[in-house]
């Protein structure tokens, strides 16, 4: 599924919407602690995070990720999201909890 | 085996808002250089877990990086201090003396160090309190 889709189907904000949204999505990791994304997560996921400091731009970019989706009514500040744009990141920002927003991806067939 | 690419790198201590500068630069570096995405994609995961612990951990430091004339990758990462207490401790997964400025952040899961292991070819790590070297190589040919 492409980003644009996901946006599509959930209503979601995009923090990022300058950045190229048609990048596909496969799959998905949850978590907050860096080293155990930088760890497991996967190339083309999408990041389902509550942390949003600048550090979760260097590890989605560093592991390849399609996208963050923040989570639980977290935001970026703008210098994050000024970081995630320069960084071609896209942010999403579901703003319900973690479970809610994967049980979506899940039904949307990510 | 002769370098064929070197490239140093300053990492400064409790720089978090630039934490994985370095990591990205050595990816994009060897992006250009040919190496295949599979190993980029394990060196940038150790890259990261070692910048961040000279973030964290350590003093700051420098990064060396080799680009081998047989494809092999070599990153050594030295510090000044103030050395690892429990090497044995510190290779455990999930033990973490990260502070609570750290943890806040997400960092301090305990994974830095075996995650490095994970995914290097070769992992060499001497510490002492005047400072910690980790010698890292990545296989071109180990996609």
């Amino acid at each position: 599924m492409r980003i644009s889709e996901l946006v599509s189907k959930t209503g979601w904000k995009v923090t990022t919407p300058g950045l190229d949204l048609e990048k596909e999505i496969h799959g998905a990791y949850c978590g907050d602690l860096l080293s155990w994304v930088m760890g497991n997560g996967e190339p083309e996921q999408a990041w389902i995070t509550v942390q949003v400091h600048m550090n979760v731009i260097a590890v989605a970019k560093l592991r390849e990720f399609s996208c963050i989706i923040i989570a639980d009514g977290a935001s970026l500040p703008p210098e994050v999201t000024a970081k995630a744009e320069e960084e071609e990141i896209p942010v999403l920002e579901s703003g319900i909890p973690v479970f809610e927003t994967a049980k979506i991806l899940v039904e949307a067939g990510v | 085996m002769a370098s064929i690419l070197h490239e140093r790198y300053v990492v400064e201590r409790d720089d978090y808002a630039n934490a994985g500068k370095v990591s990205s630069s050595i990816k994009e570096k060897l992006k250009l250089a040919g190496i295949p995405s599979a190993v980029l994609r394990r060196i940038a995961v150790a890259a990261y877990e070692s910048e961040i612990n000279m973030i964290i951990h350590a003093w700051g430091g420098t990064v060396d990086l080799d680009l081998m004339d047989d494809g092999t990758v070599r990153l050594v990462f030295k510090d000044p201090g103030p050395g690892i207490p429990d090497l044995e401790k510190a290779l455990t997964p999930g033990w973490s003396t990260a502070s609570e400025e750290a943890r806040n952040l997400g960092f301090g899961a305990g994974m830095g160090l075996p995650n490095i292991k994970r995914v290097s070819d070769t992992f060499d790590i001497i510490s002492s309190p005047e400072g910690t070297t980790l010698t890292l190589s990545f296989s071109a040919a180990n996609a």
